[in-house]
């Protein structure tokens, strides 16, 4: 046990607690009976509460954990975060605001409210909003992750069930305060967050390398380990085979971020478009600390850090490494605060998660199948009640599924997410596709998605399925035809899915204008994509 | 076809700028070791140095777009679906 790393984590940990129930009474508005109030935060965050709920929301505890322990692992690869961040602002500036204006038009609180309201389609929201709730929940198992590791570096590494209790006790205060403040919990939070997590990186990137002789010297050593592997494609470079797929993760990465509904509701929590905008700009500040951060994987190498075996599931666990380094370099306080950051980074995330998820839930589902009458009041009821659900789900998916690499579940979130990519982003923009054709490329892009990570396997780990989203080109087939050979160039699945998602749209929509077929009801207008927060027209906060 | 229907795009050609980062994603420019800078490899600084480009590229384009005209419930700009199917 770390006595002294433990009482300054649990300080911490008790401050958030207290910040998240009194986050209810910050700028609160008339109710919190209201998916506006409580999902939304009453829709006007101003820029620097957006830039920290944003920013909190973005880089989470797998930022902090499993990007350095990607680097520790394979080198050069993990550091696709970085370019990730860097092409996502630019690619999301001009979608995001329009999403901003159409949804403050009329009301709409998830992507798959702007589907509905673009196609009159609940089906079609339906898909929208059942890929939004599967593909948050590893997201936010991720998190825990992140904070498993945590826990588990300061001594709280028991073996079987038990082992997963200071967990669940995390969790469960977690759950009640975003049960009772909402998205105003996470939005507090945040800043606490942010400001632990730039101290420790600022600390341990400045530290850190003048402990093991300079970034030449760790740089150096870490080459040697990469060399001494038998694995091919790790190093402190790419290679041959991992160049596309590096820049295909990365650009689809970036694709998909801001298509996860919990990307979406700290954006449509903004006070107007010009709060987005600056965001946009200020909020690389993050894409450089997460840069470093990827670093301390090397850092960890030259440290000679030897992951926790965890003790639940008897293996080695990677995502140890970081917080096994400022266990060894720090100080115990100061390692103490960076613990603390890194599970106060898993809870802001996981808490707007479950608000997303919990929004789609009620929004799109119960409202739409099960009570269709229900009063804003009933629709915030509910949401608080479907938050707890997902919570528990998440701790559930933990328990119970291998946690080693983290990073692949939420790689196939990520797959998962991006065949909405036409039903909502470019839908912003035009009604070319049909409404059958985006149903038709959603089922072309996921089955075949999900068929190819299946059957990526990874003889090294021991697993025959989902090891991972690098596909060697040679291995693509289409019903037995492979295209490109014997290729070992490998590529990230899900570029690969979004492609076949759109050729099916495409030529499914073809079809459909041939027929005729009816196209849904836009009940959006051109005028309402560029609405800013002086308008008329803009919806009353919280108003039925 | 309702009647209200238009181009719902406005655009500017400051806009170009944002496609200026994607150039970081071409690996072979940078998948190299030397020359290093303060010991980090040529792959790891190239790409820290396209951070502050991306937020020159987006920072400009709000700049400049800033002036962009503000709704007044007036028609936008005569969309090709109106030419076409003779809507006015």
């Amino acid at each position: 046990m770390q006595w002294t790393e433990l009482v300054v984590f649990t300080a911490l940990f008790l401050l958030v607690t207290v910040l998240g129930f009194m986050a209810a009474r910050w700028q609160a508005g008339d109710t919190l009976d209201h998916l506006d109030e409580w999902g939304l935060g009453g829709r006007k965050f101003g820029s620097w509460i957006t830039w920290f709920l944003v920013g909190g929301d973005l880089y989470t505890a797998y930022t902090f954990v499993a990007v350095p322990a990607l680097v520790f692992g394979s080198g050069a690869l993990g550091f696709y975060a970085l370019p990730y961040t860097v092409v996502l602002y630019p690619i999301v500036f001009l979608p995001l605001v329009r999403m901003w204006s159409v949804s403050r038009v009329h009301g709409y609180v998830t992507p798959a409210d702007f589907v509905r309201g673009r196609y009159g389609s609940h089906w079609l929201a339906l898909l929208i909003a059942v890929t939004g709730i599967v593909a948050t929940m590893p997201y936010i198992a991720l998190q825990l992750v992140g904070l498993e590791a945590v826990l588990r570096t300061m001594g709280l590494n028991g073996s079987g069930i038990l082992g997963h209790l200071p967990l669940f006790i995390a969790f469960v205060i977690l759950a009640l305060y975003t049960y009772q403040s909402g998205l105003r919990a996470p939005a507090l939070i945040a800043f606490v967050k942010d400001t632990l997590i730039y101290i420790v990186i600022l600390v341990a990137v400045i530290y850190l390398p003048t402990q093991f002789g300079g970034w030449g010297a760790i740089a150096d050593a870490a080459q040697a380990k990469f060399d001494a592997s038998e694995a091919a494609s790790d190093g402190v470079l790419l290679n041959a085979n991992n160049q596309l797929q590096y820049a295909t993760l990365a650009l689809g990465s970036a694709l998909a971020l801001f298509l996860y509904p919990h990307s979406l509701t700290g954006i449509l929590a903004s006070r107007g478009r010009n709060v987005i905008k600056r965001n946009m700009v200020a909020l690389p500040a993050y894409s450089l600390l997460l840069g470093l951060l990827a670093l301390l994987g090397f850092v960890a190498i030259s440290a000679g850090v030897k992951p926790i075996t965890n003790q639940a599931t008897g293996r080695p666990d990677t995502n140890t490494i970081v917080p096994v380094l400022f266990d060894m370099e720090f100080p115990d306080w100061f390692a103490g605060i960076a613990f603390a950051a890194i599970a106060i980074g898993a809870l802001v995330p996981a808490a707007i998660m479950s608000i997303a998820a919990a929004n789609l839930w009620t929004r799109n589902i119960y409202k739409e199948y099960l009570k269709k009458d229900a009063s804003p009041a009933q629709e915030a009821k509910q949401a608080k009640l479907a938050s707890l659900v997902v919570k528990f789900g998440a701790v559930a998916f933990i328990v119970f599924v291998d946690p080693q690499f983290s990073i692949d579940l939420q790689l196939i979130g990520g797959v998962m997410i991006l065949q909405t990519l036409p039903a909502v982003a470019i839908a912003l923009y035009t009604r070319w596709f049909h409404l059958w054709g985006l149903i038709a490329g959603w089922i072309a892009g996921m089955g075949y998605g999900m068929w190819l990570l299946y059957n990526i396997g990874n003889p090294a780990i021991g697993k025959a399925h989902f090891a991972g989203s690098a596909l060697p080109l040679g291995k693509l087939s289409l019903f037995g035809w492979h295209p490109f050979g014997g290729s070992t160039v490998q590529i990230y699945v899900g570029a690969v899915a979004v492609v076949a998602n759109l050729l099916v749209a495409v030529v499914v929509t073809l079809i459909a204008r041939k027929f005729r077929a009816f196209n849904g009801t836009d009940e959006t207008q051109a005028d309402d994509y560029h609405v800013d927060e002086d308008s008329d027209r803009v919806k009353p906060v919280a108003a039925h | 076809m309702p009647s209200a229907r238009k181009s719902s795009l406005r655009w500017s050609n400051w806009n170009l700028l944002l496609l200026i980062p994607l150039l970081m994603l071409v690996t072979p420019w940078f998948n190299s070791d030397e020359p290093r800078l303060f010991g980090l490899p040529f792959f790891y600084w190239y790409q820290f140095a396209w951070v502050p480009v991306g937020v020159l590229c987006v920072g400009l384009v709000y700049v400049k777009t800033k002036d962009e005209p503000v709704v007044k419930g007036k028609p936008d700009l005569l969309g090709v679906d109106d030419l076409d199917e003779g809507a006015k």
